[in-house]
């Protein structure tokens, strides 16, 4: 699934890589303890989070994650904006809980890691 | 080709932990470009930083690449780990209400850097500090 039609689905906002939405995404994770997340061996993943800190951006640099939905309202930085434009990220942010929108997405289509 | 980098790492810093991992990650992506190789390294170098951040007072890394391997140590000045056979456990954590807030403190960091390197050795001495040494091989790219 392409991000934007992601963006579209949870009603989000692209705060960052707005050039990079056409890019297809197909597995999801959802957790706000960065260490879960630098488990996952699995590229090309979209991860779910209500953690918007600098370390959300550093983990999906290490991990190759190239696109972050932070979800419960929560607002992203400019530092975040910054240094997740260095690394072609896509940011959104989106109103609904973890749980909403890792539902929806799921509806959609979109796969779990495991 | 034999490249040899160090860098220090302060403790507590949440801001700049992270920076040595990123170097580092430019740094092997020009040399052996995509490869999963270099996620599993910079996801183990990254632990390893994040660990003197929220642990340790200060710290330092001395990165060594060569023809055929990886070498990262990385030596802290702390309050060390007392068991570490305990702390190498899923789980187990002592971080503070601080680190939690910045999304560590799972106590998975140390095992996921083992899985993720082909030699690893944690050393400690309680009062002084903790000595990291891990190895990945670059044979099988
Ligand atoms: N450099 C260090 N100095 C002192 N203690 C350490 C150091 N590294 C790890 N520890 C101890 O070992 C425990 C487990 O470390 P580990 O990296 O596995 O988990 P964590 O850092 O607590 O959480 P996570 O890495 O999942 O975010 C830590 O909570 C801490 O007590
Ligand atoms: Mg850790």
């Amino acid at each position: 699934m392409r991000i934007k039609e992601i963006v579209d689905i949870i009603n989000g906002k692209v705060v960052c890589g707005k050039e990079w939405v056409d890019t297809e995404v197909q597995k999801g994770f959802a957790s706000d303890l960065m260490s879960d997340v630098l488990t996952l061996d699995t590229d090309n993943i979209l991860l779910i989070t209500g953690l918007a800190n600098l370390q959300a951006i550093r983990t999906a640099e290490m991990s190759d994650i190239k696109c972050i939905i932070f979800a419960r309202n929560k607002k992203v930085s400019r530092e975040m904006i910054e240094l997740a434009a260095e690394n072609q990220m896509v940011l959104i942010e989106c109103a609904c809980s973890v749980f909403k929108t890792a539902g929806e997405l799921y509806k959609a289509g979109i796969k779990p890691v495991f | 080709m034999v490249m040899h980098f160090e860098y220090d790492i302060e403790g507590g810093d949440f801001s700049k932990a992270g920076n040595v991992s990123s170097l580092l990650k430019k740094t092997l992506k020009q040399l052996v470009g995509n490869h999963k190789i270099v996620k599993r390294i910079v996801v183990s170098m990254y632990e390893a930083e994040v660990n003197v951040v929220a642990h340790a007072y200060s710290g330092k890394v001395i990165i060594d690449i060569d023809t055929d391997k990886i070498s990262i140590q990385v030596k802290d000045k702390g309050p060390g780990i007392e068991d570490i056979e305990q702390a190498m456990q899923d789980g187990y954590s002592t971080a503070s209400e601080k680190v939690r807030e910045m999304g560590f403190g799972a106590g998975m960091g140390l095992s996921n850097i083992k899985n993720n390197s082909d030699e690893f050795e944690l050393t400690s001495k309680l009062g002084e500090g903790t000595e990291l040494k891990i190895v990945a091989y670059l044979k099988n790219l």
